[in-house]
Parts: structure tokens; C-alpha cells; sequence
């Protein structure tokens, strides 16, 4: 049990490829921190330092009182889990399980004891005899999964530990590892490119881009205020729509410029936001989530200055929601990340999504009036692209 | 958590190595690689079976001589006595493998034993460590020491044979000049005319092979399994023995029988570093003296030659079954 503290950590490598730039994480005893990024963002990276695994190039690293900076991984008191798992294939699951404790001279029996206790907590008695090629992928996991807690360790990382399984074996040991850490309660340090799978399993989520931190706060903190552009764009799906937008401020009452249509925005988000008058007149990127667009005619009380109209290109009905795409006559802001597959606006119009109530009668083709939640919108500085919110 | 009452065993081709992976599944679709396995698939099996039997016809022939008398030997061609297999006589292996001081092999055959055995447990326990450490041990200069390594395999072995032949009898002396004084760096060991002198040289030689082959395969081990053993508290040798050495089992079976053969056939080393001592000469050897003079015991040649070959056949069929395919199964994924 213990906290992990990263101090203005660098890892520069010998090509003088520099991975990390300054990154300062405390993650508290017993938390689930989830480390979330791009491909090539560092999070590998910054959990490989963590484990030893990586040199570090500057910067002081912690795990509970002791700096561990020029600590061998296995006098660190961490347990890792892999992505690829690393399971000696020729080893029995008992002897993975134990082969740490062995390493460690522990007494045969209270090896016999804990491997046994890590087995029944996974659920793997049955297959303790069988070599890890005999096993399904669940099960090889949770044999990473057990060597792992048969340590007792500090601390857990775990590096994109579910991306090898099929969508629906992941979505159930997603539930599964989060709740066994909860169990265990054991401070841990999840890396993984997925979104959903930050969102749900940790307690903060560390966002990561091209080596610098982006943002860290709880999951819903970081979907309903995001600190920039990328973590706007990078966390929820599908995306927040991204638009060069107009501001106009007349008084206590402004617009919003979205290609050619206007909307009035609520009067709290210019009570709450006040540093928004200093972009009256000027560009804006503004941040709408998918679900504050929705069909007017659900809502029949919207009033027409709060309502945008647009031609529906596509429909994805997914029997809970529906999500509708729709043209918008306004630029789309690039988010940066390189792994979304980024849609180039072309003569001025690009698409938008809304997630809309499956009730809605909508029709591929049709051109319609579309409800805004202006109180929700997200706005941006253009030159900094971080986030309005005083 | 589910359940785990049934376990399926996984046959994914991703799975095996890819070494192992031919044979069942045709790979995947597209590839040079592939269009020449299928060419080769759509041979028929009859076709196959004929190029075994031409291929065979000579080893047929001489099997068959081994089992006739002098006269006929020389007298008809080895398929006429097919005809009439009462002919057909232990004589030769009955000389071949009998105590006589001109035709035994007994023993030349341990002599080769002396060798063979040496020549090929040594360099494979030594380039088994050499290996490991130029894959995953970081140190300096491993590049270059690899590449000195497996740039030795172009040096050919005739021309060491009789630097090494002076350096194993007389061994390395160097007299300081104007000073009257003699430094040994070797001593004398006198190792001409001895069996030892063959396995030293045989596993010398046999070095930049057997490292460069090792390496090939150890440093294509999952890195994942080193670090979650470095991550479980296991040192190098640890490491080595625990991971590499049982998961390397394939590719030392493999360069064992290759050594094997290597050393067990070989004429040129034995004949140099032992042809002066009759008591010390390996099987090659004896069945070349065999002959004699004027041709006298050629009838015994065929004999001796299957005896010869009995030995490297069991070493091959003892060692084929560590071939183990898919021996990573299981291990990672991806």
C-alpha cells in the first residue's frame, strides 16, 4: 500500500527522442489512476518508468516515502501486468503464479497458500495444472492478473492489459479488474488508449499527448470540463463537435455564429463565464457534445433563436439513441489527435453528430430543425486552444 | 466471473510460432512465401513417394550389398541377388563388428564417441550463455563483439588445421630477443595422436555457428517474458535457466543433431590431429583404412558403412521429438 509520486519526470532516449516532458503525477494510496492517451502520447512509457523498466532521464520518482529513481524493478514492490501478458508459456498457471514468491524464497507452503487464495479470487482452481496455451484469453488474463496479486505488491501497473481480448470479454473484465481493485485495494496505474475504458474504471484519469500532460481530474470532471481542445475532443464519443465559431456580445445578451446561422446563448453561460466578453467580436472554437443537439421536435418549447437548421446525411440507429449526422456550414477544428481519422471540412461545410432521442422521427435526407443546449456549449481560446470557463 | 468448468484449447495459428507454423493451416492468403507452399501442397503424394524411392536407390543398393559375400560383390550388380535372397549372409557385420585387429570397428566406433559427444555438448553449453548475453544482456561493445563472432564463420577450418595441429603438440612460445628468455603462453600438451585434440577443434569451429544460431532464436523471444521475469525478481542466470534454456529447447535439438552429424562424419580434423595413432581414430577413419591394400576387405565396406550411419539415425530420431511445435503458445499475444 502505497503512493506513487512523479516529479517533473523526463525520459529522453539515446536518439534524443524525447518521450516525456515534466510530468507531475501524485496518485494516492489505493487509487486507480488511469493514464489515457493517443498512440505515442508516452503513457508506456511514463507506467515502464514507473515499473523500472525505462531509465529516467530526470526527475524524481516515489513510490510511498522511498525514491526509487536507481531501484531495480523487482526491489520496487510493484507487480506489472502486460499487455501481451508474458506468461511463461512452458510453466504450469500454478508455477506463473508463483514464480515471483519462488524467486523470492517463501516457504513452499505459504506459496501453496497464496498462489491458492490468488486462484480462487480469479476463479481459476480448475486450471492451475494447465499450461497457459490451453487457457482461452479471459483466462490468460486473469493468470497475468494473479501473478500480479499473489505479490501483495504496492502498487499494480497495468499496461493496456484488456486490448487483446474480443469487445465483449473486455467490457466484462473491465468491470472485473476495477472491482478486484477495489477489493484489494491497492493503489494502481492503468495505461490504455481507450476512452471507455478510462472513463469507467479509474478514480482520476490522466490525460497524455505527445509526451506532455493534458489534464488529470475524475472521469465526469474531464467530460463536463475539459482544460483544452484535445482532452474536449479526446474523451467521450463519438467527439465533441469542434467549430471556428463567432462570438457577438451586446450587453448582457450574445450569439454565437455557427457558419451562417446565429444562436443566443443562454444568459448563465455569460454570467458564469465573464472572460468570455473579452472575445466579443472575435473567433471562437466552440465545443458542443453530441448529446445537446437534439430534435426540435421533441422539444417543441425551444425557442427558434436557440435552434440551428441542417440537412441530415446519415442515421445510426443504435435502439437506445440515435445518432444523427448533419451538415454544418463551418469549419472543423482538427483536435490534434492522431489517431481519430480527422474529416477535412471541404467548401465550408463539414459534419456534425447529435445524439438524439430514439422518439425522434428524423429521416435520412431530411433538413431540419435541431435543438441546441447552449449552457452546455464549451468554448475555447483559438491561439492557446485551452478552455473558457471564467 | 465466468465460469471455468470447460477450458478450450486454443488452436489459433497466431499462436504458434512461426517457425512451427506450417504444415496445417496455409497461412494466410497472398505471399510469395505462400503461392510456393501451395504449389508444393498441390504435388500429389504418389509423385512424392517416386522422389523418395529414386533418392533411396543408393542407400537401397549398398544395404543390400551389405548382406552379400565377396564373390558375388564383385561378380553381379547388388539387384540380382533379389531374386534369390538365400544368398544373403551376416559375414560382413559379423567381421565388421567381430574383435579382428584388421576389420574391427568396435573400437574406432568409441573413439568417435570420445569426439562426437564433446564436440557437441560444449559449444552448445557455451554458445547457449554466449547467445543470451549478445541478445538481452546490454553491455559495451556488443555489437561489435556479435559481429567479430559471426565473421569468424568465414574463416575456413582447412587453413587453422595445421597452426592448431602445431599449437595443440608443441603449444605457443615466444623467445624474447637479444634476452635468452622464453615465454610459454601455451604449455606443451602434446595432444597430437589424441581425441581430444579433434573435440577441441570440432567445438571451436563449431562456436560462431552455434552462437549466431542461438542468438538468432533467443533474441526472437517474446521481450515481454524478460521483463515480467525481471519485474518477478529473476537475475540473468535465472533468467537463462528458468526461461531461455526450456523455451530454446527446439533450436538446441536442432544444432545438436546438425553438430552431431557434423562431427561424427568428419574425416579432414580426425585425419590430422589422429591419422599417426592407430588406437585414436574415429569410425570415418578405420572404414577408409578398411579397404587395405590392393582392395582385400572392399567387400566389407557396405557393412561397415551402416554401421557407421546406425548411430547418427538414433541420435536423430532421439532428438526429433524436442521439435516441439508452438513451444510459446500461450505465452503472448499480438
Amino acid at each position: 500500500m502505497a503512493t506513487v509520486e512523479l516529479e517533473k519526470i523526463n525520459k529522453i532516449y539515446e536518439n534524443g527522442f524525447q518521450a516525456i516532458y515534466d510530468l507531475d503525477l501524485q496518485i494516492a494510496d489505493k487509487e486507480f489512476l488511469v493514464l489515457v492517451g493517443p498512440s505515442g502520447c508516452g503513457k508506456s512509457t511514463a507506467l515502464r518508468m514507473v515499473a523500472g523498466l525505462e531509465t529516467i532521464s530526470g526527475g524524481t520518482m516515489r513510490i510511498g516515502d522511498r525514491i526509487v529513481n536507481d531501484v531495480e524493478p523487482k526491489d520496487r514492490d510493484i507487480a506489472m501486468v502486460f499487455q501481451n501478458y508474458a506468461l511463461y508459456p512452458h510453466m504450469s498457471v500454478y508455477d506463473n503464479i508463483g514464480f515471483a514468491l519462488k524467486l523470492a524464497r517463501v516457504p513452499k507452503d505459504e506459496i501453496d497458500s497464496r498462489v491458492r487464495k490468488a486462484a480462487a479470487i480469479l476463479e481459476l482452481e480448475a486450471n492451475l495444472d494447465r499450461k497457459p496455451g490451453q487457457l482461452s484469453g479471459g483466462q490468460r488474463q486473469r493468470v497475468a492478473m494473479g501473478r500480479a496479486i499473489v505479490r501483495q505488491p504496492a502498487a499494480f501497473l497495468m499496461d493496456e492489459p484488456l486490448s487483446n481480448l474480443d469487445a465483449k470479454l473486455r467490457v466484462q473484465m473491465r468491470a472485473e479488474i476495477a472491482a478486484l481493485q477495489r477489493e484489494l485495494a491497492v493503489t494502481t496505474v492503468y495505461v490504455t488508449h481507450d476512452q471507455i475504458e478510462a472513463m469507467t474504471m479509474g478514480d482520476r484519469v490522466a490525460v497524455l499527448k505527445d509526451g506532455y500532460l493534458q489534464q488529470v481530474d475524475s472521469p465526469q470532471n474531464l467530460y463536463d470540463r475539459p482544460d483544452n481542445v484535445f482532452v474536449a475532443a479526446f474523451i467521450g464519443s463519438p467527439s465533441m463537435n469542434l467549430y471556428e465559431a463567432s462570438l457577438r456580445i451586446e450587453g448582457d445578451n450574445a450569439t454565437v455564429g455557427i457558419g451562417s446561422q446565429a444562436v443566443t446563448l443562454d444568459p448563465s453561460v455569460l454570467g458564469e463565464r465573464p472572460a468570455l466578453r473579452a472575445y466579443a467580436d472575435k473567433p471562437v472554437i466552440l465545443g458542443i457534445r453530441p448529446e445537446d443537439f437534439e430534435d426540435a421536435e421533441m422539444m417543441a418549447d425551444i425557442p427558434v433563436d436557440r435552434r440551428i437548421t441542417a440537412k441530415v446525411s446519415l442515421i445510426e440507429a443504435l435502439g437506445s439513441e440515435l445518432m444523427v449526422h448533419f451538415g454544418v456550414d463551418a469549419a472543423k477544428i482538427n483536435s490534434g489527435d492522431p489517431d481519430a481519422i480527422e474529416e477535412a471540412s471541404h467548401n465550408g461545410t463539414s459534419t456534425a453528430v447529435g445524439r438524439f432521442s430514439p422518439r425522434s422521427r428524423v429521416r435520412m435526407g431530411d433538413t431540419i430543425e435541431i435543438a441546441v443546449s447552449t449552457e452546455r456549449f464549451h468554448f475555447f481560446d483559438p491561439d492557446t486552444r485551452l478552455a473558457i470557463w471564467h | 466471473m465466468t465460469s471455468t468448468g470447460t477450458t478450450p484449447v486454443l488452436t489459433d495459428p497466431g499462436d504458434v510460432h512461426p517457425d512451427a507454423a506450417m504444415g496445417d493451416d496455409g497461412g494466410k492468403k497472398g505471399g510469395v512465401g505462400d503461392r510456393i507452399y501451395g504449389l508444393l501442397r498441390a504435388i500429389p503424394p504418389g509423385v512424392l513417394w517416386l522422389l523418395v524411392l529414386v533418392w533411396s536407390i543408393p542407400t537401397l543398393g549398398l544395404f543390400v550389398n551389405s548382406f552379400r559375400d565377396r564373390s558375388s560383390q564383385r561378380s553381379s550388380g547388388w539387384w540380382t541377388s533379389l531374386a534369390s535372397p538365400e544368398q544373403f549372409t551376416l559375414d560382413n557385420y559379423e567381421v565388421v563388428l567381430g574383435a579382428s585387429a584388421s576389420a574391427g570397428l568396435v573400437d574406432s566406433l568409441l573413439n568417435s564417441f570420445a569426439i562426437a559427444i564433446p564436440a557437441t555438448i560444449i559449444p552448445i553449453a557455451m554458445a547457449a550463455f554466449a547467445a543470451y548475453a549478445f541478445a538481452w544482456i546490454d553491455f559495451k561493445g556488443r555489437k561489435w563483439l556479435f559481429i567479430g563472432t559471426v565473421a569468424l564463420l568465414a574463416v575456413p577450418l582447412q587453413v587453422a588445421l595445421i597452426p592448431l595441429l602445431q599449437l595443440f603438440s608443441g603449444g605457443a612460445h615466444w623467445t624474447i630477443p637479444g634476452l635468452d628468455r622464453t615465454i610459454t603462453f601455451i604449455a606443451d600438451f602434446d595432444l597430437a595422436g589424441n581425441t581430444t585434440a579433434v573435440w577441441l577443434t570440432h567445438a571451436g569451429f563449431a562456436m560462431p555457428f552455434a552462437i549466431f544460431l542461438l542468438h538468432n532464436y533467443i533474441s526472437g523471444l517474446p521481450k515481454d517474458l524478460f521483463e515480467a521475469a525481471r519485474i518477478d525478481g529473476a537475475d540473468h542466470f535465472t533468467v537463462f535457466w528458468r526461461l531461455v534454456l526450456p523455451l530454446s529447447i527446439p533450436v538446441l535439438a536442432a544444432f545438436a543433431i546438425f553438430q552431431f552429424l557434423w562431427t561424427w562424419n568428419d574425416f579432414l580434423i580426425a585425419n590430422t590431429m589422429v591419422g599417426s595413432n592407430p588406437n585414436a581414430i574415429p569410425t570415418t577413419i578405420r572404414i577408409a583404412n578398411l579397404a587395405g591394400d590392393f582392395g582385400r576387405n572392399e567387400h566389407l565396406l557396405p557393412a561397415a558403412a551402416f554401421v557407421q550411419s546406425f548411430v547418427p539415425i538414433v541420435v536423430f530420431f532421439a532428438l526429433q521429438r524436442y521439435f516441439v511445435r508452438g513451444i510459446l503458445a500461450g505465452s503472448v499475444k499480438g
